[in-house]
């Protein structure tokens, strides 16, 4: 059983294919930033339940988690939080439109050079504004949190 | 003569780099490097047959038609999906070109690739036009043809372009970790028959709804991008996808059947496939 | 490996898995949990920033929010919301990563779990923060 699984998993491109953004423009991008930024927010949504129960055990273990979380560098990981869950939320209601079919063009007559309906300039500043707001909330979370 | 004199004065040369590998003999992979000759319209593939021809007849590329129609050649070039004989070695402004094997498919030797899973997708979206009409199949009742119109046919045509040449499933970052998500070629198609009036089978959607089906698509792109034919097969996948969401209404009207009398072939002009 | 057998290898292997909920569904699930999650952590973090952030970190304002029904009503359906979303997301990279039988069964198994471990861990937070 092993044996068939590695032919037949022979020259996939595996993991490393969607880990490498760079070769088919924005939407591909897009794809590899929604991955991401979903599977870092996951595990800080879940550091983020562990970090507040803290307050159950009275405001001596509140207080003494906060000094922990509370440094220059949980405040630049708390500014990637903002920017991830920005951009996951913006992109992912452009995807969601998307995947109900809008926004996306109408089928037709391909004609040279082929230019695909999707792959439109409404798709790619879909993606364009969802960077553009994280990189401003992230500004904003950073004059909050070093009150520049 | 003129003309011949220009361009023999600016041949230059290009570096192409081979994968090579037999799975047959289980030797290992490596690069072979030639120093081919081309001028403005040299084709990838002509390098390669020049290759062939000159260098190295034991290269293996699969290739019929040169013209982008049979979708044979597709391979990767400098990390890229293309078909060989549409892409041209002035276009890449390169000066080493990269020749492998497309991803996702599994090698048999060098650059020839074994369709199988590819084409397996392919056959498990039952791509053919079936109709709930038994008399249809009965000749002796007659012959029909059907009837759409010019804004019937727009709705698929352009999903019917498919050559299947595989620079799609190649390209697919689903693909290349789930086999047995079916890939955007065979999703496409199942569009192009749902969006068909003259199909009338009501499983298609049941059959891309798994999941390892059409929800595994992310719309990362990639297959429209490196699609030779305008296919767009993200397009189609989207347009599925809105049926299943509910947001399109499935209101298709079945294509109406015209009897065909003889030599008396009555299609109101009608142009199918 | 020869290349016949090589060959034959390549039919894919379709499973067929009996599911609770059909794919679609949980698509939809997927899609109406995150657009809910975006309103009410855009209410969580409004509600933050009414006062000044280091006082929203302060002991007593964060037990007198727990006391807020409405706060305990956002809290709780960003909890449910949140982890039904992200374990899903989780649960379809982790699909596509690999395909046995045994390997979706145990990531449909892990992630349900998890997502029920977290939900009841979170919950039993705002229960007792209310009762202080």
């Amino acid at each position: 059983m092993k044996e068939i699984e590695r032919s037949t998993r022979n020259n996939l491109e595996g993991i490393g294919g969607w880990l490498n953004p760079s070769r088919y423009g924005w939407e591909r991008i897009s794809y590899w930033l929604q991955r991401l930024t979903g599977v870092f927010l996951l595990i800080y949504f879940i550091g983020h339940v562990y970090e507040t129960s803290t307050i159950v055990n009275g405001q001596n273990a509140w207080e003494s988690f906060l000094e922990l979380t509370q440094t220059v560098w949980g405040h630049l990981f708390l500014i990637m939080v903002i920017g991830a869950s920005t951009f996951h939320s913006a992109n992912g209601i452009r995807l969601i439109f998307t995947h109900a079919g809008i926004g996306l063009g109408t089928p037709g007559r391909p004609d040279y050079p082929y230019n695909p309906a999707s792959l439109n300039y409404r798709q790619k500043s879909g993606i364009w504004i969802a960077l553009i707001l994280a990189a401003a909330a992230m500004f904003y979370g950073f004059n909050v949190l070093f009150g520049v | 003569m003129n003309n011949t004199a220009i361009d023999n004065k600016n041949e230059q040369k290009i570096t192409l780099k081979v994968y090579r590998e037999n799975r047959g003999q289980d030797s290992g992979s490596h690069h072979d490097t030639f120093e081919v000759p081309y001028k403005k319209w040299t084709t990838v593939l002509d390098a390669l047959l020049y290759v062939k021809s000159y260098m190295d007849p034991s290269v293996a590329i699969r290739y019929s038609c040169r013209m982008a129609s049979c979708g044979s050649c597709g391979m990767k070039i400098n990390g890229v999906p293309k078909l060989a004989c549409y892409t041209k070695i002035s276009e890449l402004e390169k000066s080493t070109i990269e020749c492998e094997p497309l991803s996702n498919f599994p090698i048999i030797r060098d650059l020839v690739t074994d369709f199988s899973r590819f084409f397996n997708h392919h056959k498990s979206m039952q791509p053919y036009i079936q109709t709930n009409d038994s008399t249809e199949a009965d000749t002796s009742k007659g012959t029909f043809s059907f009837y759409q119109s010019p804004e019937d046919v727009d709705k698929y045509l352009q999903f019917s372009y498919c050559i299947n040449c595989g620079l799609c499933y190649s390209a697919c970052p689903t693909v290349g970790t789930d086999l047995n998500f079916p890939g955007p070629q065979a999703l496409a198609q199942q569009y192009r028959y749902f969006a068909d009036t003259r199909d009338e089978s009501k499983k298609r959607l049941d059959i891309v709804d798994d999941r390892h089906g059409i929800w595994r698509c992310h719309f990362a792109g990639s297959c429209s991008k490196v699609c030779p034919k305008g296919v767009d097969p993200a397009l189609g996948i989207q347009l599925l996808r809105s049926y299943m969401l509910g947001i399109s209404k499935n209101d298709k009207v079945p294509a109406k059947k015209i009897e065909v009398n003889g030599n008396n072939n009555n299609n109101n002009g009608a142009d199918t496939e | 490996m020869d290349l016949m057998s090589c060959l034959e290898c390549n039919e894919s292997i379709k499973m067929v898995s009996r599911t609770i909920l059909k794919e679609s569904q949980i698509m939809k699930i997927h899609y109406i949990t995150g657009i809910a999650a975006i309103f009410v952590v855009a209410l969580h973090i409004m509600m933050r920033l009414v006062v000044p952030f280091e006082q929203s970190l302060e002991y007593e304002y964060i037990i007198a929010n727990y006391k807020n029904i409405i706060y305990v009503l956002i809290l709780e359906s960003i909890l449910v919301l949140i982890s039904v979303h992200g374990f899903n997301g989780i649960r379809i990279i982790l699909l596509e990563l690999r395909q046995s039988r045994a390997w979706e069964n145990m990531v449909t198994v892990v992630t349900i779990s998890a997502m029920i471990g977290l939900i009841a861990y979170g919950t039993r937070t705002i229960i007792l923060a209310n009762g202080l």
